[in-house]
Formats: structure tokens, sequence, C-alpha cells
């Protein structure tokens, strides 16, 4: 019988299977960041070990990095003190840091497959659960908690038990103005925010196989918002290309022998899946999120469900999560008001994402209720969007570009949404207080956000294209 | 480091009956400035238990007068959402040994077992029952018998076994660690390089 993709690579990499133990996995890459790992290099210490593949590490700060003045020291002392001690313990255990100031600085998910570190076919780790997002190449990437980082700095290893493999089909064409984000969202409100909690997710079908990297790293980061291990997509062409002359890709004869493993990639056509499940394009709309998990989604011309229909035991968490969010039953989004619009974070802060929204807002002006903040997702995002004229299109348009990180994604930075205040926001989550104590969260895509900025309220982006297609 | 060791408990406990409980709530990232592993329990469910001025809020169940014990009884997929194992220390922090819900996250189930915090996995009618017995008596008693992996509602007698991978299973109550068991093989990591890389 015929293996999937994500078992190719799993075993691939298996170091030592025994009955009734986990399997001891061989990790290609370790991704580390500021947060999740002083803690761990403790650990080693405590132990007297070192990193036992320093050369396989990679550091950046991204969480608790400012997106104004990058170049003057963090004002926020937790923030400076935590990102200094990444910065001391990378020295002592001899890992190369991009930290502030470094050309290849930017958000974990966002360096690693800009800089070429990112390959089909290989096994990624890092303390956060996006790491799901380099799966994108076709690899197996899924986030870990501290006491895995220290099990992967200590051995090169990890010891993990195999998940179930579900396939996840979406084929036909997707409506203008419907896009990679979008399809993120309905899947997750299709199936829930546990719906894929125990799988490796392999997407595939047409409309995935015709996404970009940009939107295939989208729809893979979002995986752990439906509980899944990892997501990932076959390499193709458009993968190859996407890897091809970057800074640490394969060169010469390597990168042929490379090319070569890669295109046995794929799930077998004959291959089992545990589950298999399938989406048309068709169906999708411009998504956003209403509640207080990423699984609580609907079209955006649609209304927030009612509490009625929900089983009886879900009835006070999702009251709970309406209340939080000040909805009512049955309220629509469309044209509320809102007070914040974020472009960033590791789910769309890439430079496609950026190009999308300056070539929307060309010409057009924000809301006067509105705050938009756009942050790259790393320093070349921001040189390259500085090369292309973006900077000055967003600043006129009232969005202005600001240095790479995390930022209001999840707030550790100073950039926080406040209490009460709306955000449309490009990033992962809407969980309670994810942007800001109190702050109230629409995730959409980045068009559906740039939309909203220049209305002020709840947009559907649609609109716009059909104005902007009578013009034209 | 040894694992800490978890075999048998019988204690009152804390209900949260609430789904999705994300590890956003559980620790806001705010709180993740710390480089060290203590003290997070002094911010576990800080939004939820707490208002603006640090004021306990009255109607959270932390808060409570009645409610305490060592294991945390919450809705289905528990500690979902970011993979920061901050969550898992301060749960422990807190002083809780274990969580019971009808359905845990991965990677929080993950980072619980290598803290000696035992997430026990039941089904939804038996967390039903749990929520009956301990709002019918707030002092009502679970067992916890990893052993036997059994679940015991004590004025009941009612239970449920449940899954635990055996090797964490073995761990846990011998206080072993990963990285022990990972270096034990060192020689094979070192042929897979020089055979696979």
């Amino acid at each position: 019988m015929g293996q999937t993709l994500f078992d190719k690579i799993w075993d691939a990499h298996v170091v030592s299977s025994n009955e009734g133990f986990p399997d001891i996995l061989y990790i290609d890459t370790h991704f580390i960041h500021e947060v999740t790992s002083p803690q761990a290099f403790d650990g080693l210490r405590n132990r007297g070990l070192p990193v036992f593949r320093p050369k396989q590490t990679v550091a950046t700060a991204d969480h608790n990095v400012p997106t104004i003045d990058q170049h003057l020291p963090i004002k926020e002392e937790l923030s400076r003190y935590q990102v200094d001690m990444l910065t001391k313990n990378c020295k002592e255990f001899g890992i190369e840091l991009y930290g502030l100031g470094h050309p290849f600085q930017g958000i974990v998910h966002v360096i690693g497959p800009e800089l070429g570190i990112t390959r089909p076919g290989g096994t990624y780790v890092c303390g956060d659960s996006h790491t799901s997002t380099h799966g994108a190449f076709g690899a197996i990437a899924f986030g870990i908690g501290t006491s895995q980082v220290e099990q992967v700095m200590a051995t090169q290893c990890l010891l993990q038990s195999r998940p179930k493999r579900m396939k996840i089909e979406v084929n036909g064409k997707l409506h203008k103005g419907v896009g990679a984000k979008d399809i993120i969202l309905y899947i997750i409100s299709q199936i829930s925010a546990a719906g894929g909690t125990g799988y490796a997710v392999e997407y595939a079908g047409h409309t995935i196989r015709s996404l970009s990297m940009e939107g295939r790293m989208t729809i893979c980061n979002m995986s752990i918002e439906m509980g899944a291990r990892c997501g990932l997509i076959a390499p193709d062409e458009t993968t190859i290309e996407y890897v091809k002359g970057r800074e640490f890709a394969p060169k010469g004869e390597e990168w042929d022998k490379a090319v070569a493993y890669w295109k046995t990639l794929y799930s077998d056509a004959d291959a089992q899946f545990d589950e298999v499940l399938s989406f048309k394009a068709e169906d999708i709309e411009p998504m956003i999120t209403y509640g207080t998990n990423p699984g609580m989604g609907i079209g955006v011309t649609q209304h927030v469900p009612e509490t009625a229909s929900f089983e009886a035991k879900e009835q006070g968490s999702y009251k709970k999560a309406l209340e939080y969010m000040g909805l009512h039953d049955d309220e629509q989004l469309l044209g509320k008001p809102i007070d914040y619009v974020f472009i960033g974070s590791c789910t769309n802060s890439r430079i496609e994402d950026l190009r999308q929204v300056a070539e929307f807002v060309k010409g057009k002006h924000k809301a006067d209720n509105v705050t938009v903040w756009v942050v790259p997702g790393s320093k070349q995002v921001q040189e390259q969007a500085i090369r292309e004229g973006l900077d000055k299109i967003f600043d006129a348009a009232g969005f202005p570009l600001r240095e790479p990180g995390c930022s209001a994604c999840l707030g550790m930075n100073e950039d926080k949404i406040p209490a009460g205040k709306y955000c449309v926001s490009t990033s992962n989550r809407n969980f309670e207080g994810r942007q800001g104590p109190n702050s109230r969260t629409f995730l959409a895509s980045p068009l559906t956000a740039a939309a909203s900025a220049i209305t002020g309220k709840v947009t559907d982006i649609r609109t716009f294209l059909k104005e902007e297609e009578l013009v034209s | 480091m040894a694992t800490k060791i978890f075999k048998h408990i019988q204690t009152s406990v804390v209900p949260l009956p609430i789904e999705n409980i994300d590890t956003d709530q559980i620790i806001p990232a705010r709180f993740l400035k710390a480089t060290t592993r203590e003290g997070f329990g002094n911010n576990l469910f800080r939004d939820w238990r707490f208002d603006e001025n640090d004021n306990p809020k009255e109607d959270f169940v932390l808060n409570h007068p009645t409610f305490s014990g060592k294991v945390l009884v919450a809705g289905k997929n528990f500690g979902c959402g970011s993979s920061r194992e901050h969550a898992a220390w301060a749960i422990a922090d807190y002083g809780f040994d274990a969580v019971v819900s009808s359905f845990f996250a991965d990677i929080f189930k993950g980072n619980a077992l290598n803290n000696g915090l035992l997430p026990v996995q039941v089904s939804d009618d038996f967390l039903k029952k749990i929520f009956d017995a301990v709002y019918a008596d707030h002092k009502a008693e679970i067992e916890i018998d990893l052993e036997k992996q059994l679940i015991i509602i004590s004025a009941t007698g009612e239970q449920e076994s449940f899954e635990i991978n055996p090797y964490k299973k073995a761990c846990l109550i011998n206080g072993y660690d990963d990285i022990d068991y990972i270096l034990s093989k060192k020689e094979l990591i070192q042929q897979f390089e020089n055979s696979a890389l």
C-alpha cells in the first residue's frame, strides 16, 4: 500500500522506534525565540549539557520587539531583559542569532522560509504553535513546549508519537476577493477549533495547488487553530521556484540532488488517510470571525448564530463569547464600526500580503475612526516593501509601515488593542485578551482588513471590487 | 531533571465548565516575560480571576470560598491555542496535580505530562457526572489512580478508565525524563546523522 507524504517524511527521520515508546524523531532545524527558550537554556546548564547541534539551531527575537525605533534600546524592561537573555544564551551556546538590527531578523515563521532554511522533506520545530507554517513546503513542522525545546537542544531529536493523518481537499475556483486566509478560516469554521486535534493534515486539491507559497503558508500556519499537530502541502514547481536562489538554499549539484528528492514527496495514489474531508472553493465567501476562538467564523455577509442553535451544554460558553465580544444573537457584523486594523503576524505579514494591501489602498485613505498598523514579518519584507515603494502608498493611505515583529498578534510588545475596542486583524487568534486585555478581535484576510480600514467598519471587499471593475 | 512523580490522588475538585479554554486564558501573554519556571501560579487565569485593578472577581471559581482541591475539571478542548508551556507551569504552580476534561489539545497534553501534571481525558458523560457531583456537594471528591488508569467519583462510586501512553505513564510513576531516555540512544542519533545527512 502506498504511503502518505507525512509518513514518507516521518519515516526518513526516525532514529529509533521501540514498541511501547514514542519514536525518536530527528529534527533538521530547530527555530528558537526569546519567549520559550530561557528555561530550556537553564535546563541545559543544570544538566551540564551543550546544545547538541548548534549549527542546526536558528534564533531570532520576535515576540517582544518594538515595531518603531528598533535602533533604540527596548523601553519595556522585562521585554528588554528577555531579548538580552536570548543574546547571552546564544553567545554562550554558539547559536547564530538574527536579533534586532540584523538584516535577517523577523518573525521566526517568516524568516525560515524566506532564507531558504525551510525546505521540502525536512523536520522543523519551534517553541511556538505556528511552526505548522513551514509545512507549506512539504515538511513536517510543529510547535513544541519548552521542555521539548530543551530536549531538541540537548539531542537534536524529539520523542514523538506519530499522529493520525487527515487529508483536506479544496477544489474549484475561488470567488474574486477570496484568498488563502478565507479558505482556512472557512475550513476551521466548518470543523471547529478542535476538529483537527490528533492529526497531521495534508491540504490537497486544485484550489490549494493554485495558491502561491505565501498563500500556502497562511493555510498551514492556521492548522493549529483547528487543533492539528501540523499541516503540510506536497511540494511542486511553485515550491521549488520559491526556494531556488534563497540565502541558505542548496546550490549547484546539491540543488539538483535536493530537487530530485523533493519530486518524490507526495502522497501515493493509494495512500490511506484516517480521515478525508472535501470542500468546494465556490462555497467560500470572504470570512470574518465573531467569537473568541478561530472556529467561530462566518461569511462576512452572514449573521452571528443564535444561541439556541447550539447544544444545551455549549450554550454557556457561546453566550460568554458573545458577551465578551459585545455582540448579540443574529447580529450582522457587516457595517459594524471598528477602531483598529492590524495587518501583520506570521499568518499575513509576507511581501505578497503587503503588495495585495498596497494595491488595494492605493489612492484611498483610511477612515478617521480607525488606527491602522502594518507590521512586516521580517526586516527583509520591510526592505523589499520600501524598495517597491509600498511604504509611500501606505503612508498616503494612513497605513504607516512599521518595523518587523509579532506585534499586536499577541501584544507582548507595546502594540496592544485597548480594552473594549474592535480590531479587524489578519492574525490567527481571537482569544479573549489576545491582542490586549479585553480587546475584541475580528479575524479576516488582508483584503477584508484593508477594506474595513478604508470604510471604518466591517466591509465586504467584493463591494469595492465591483466598483473598481465598473471604473476600469 | 526528574519529572514530578504522580501515582494516585483523592481530592475535591475545582469545576470550570467552559469549552475551548485556550492557553491565552490560562496564562495571558503579558506574563510570559519571566525567564524561570516558577511563580506562574499567581497569574493563572489572570483576566478571569482579577479585574483591571487586581481585585479578585468574586464570581470566578478560583475565588469561590467553597471550591478547592488538587484537580481542575474543565470543558472540552482544554489547552488549545499557543504552545506556551507556561500554561502547564501555571496550573501546576497554583497547586493542581491533574486536569480533567473530555478533550485536550495535543501540545498542552504533552506539556502537562512533561511537568508531572496529569491530563485525564474522560467521556462527555463522565465529565457531566463530575460536574453534577461537585455542584450537588462542593466538597465532593474524586480519585485518580494512574497505575490502574481509573478515575472514580468517590460519593457515587462511578468510575471510568482513561488512556495514557504507556511510556509517559512510566515516566510519571517513576519520575523519568525524556532527555535521559533520548541521550541513552546518543549512538543511534550519531549513526542516523552519518547515514542520512
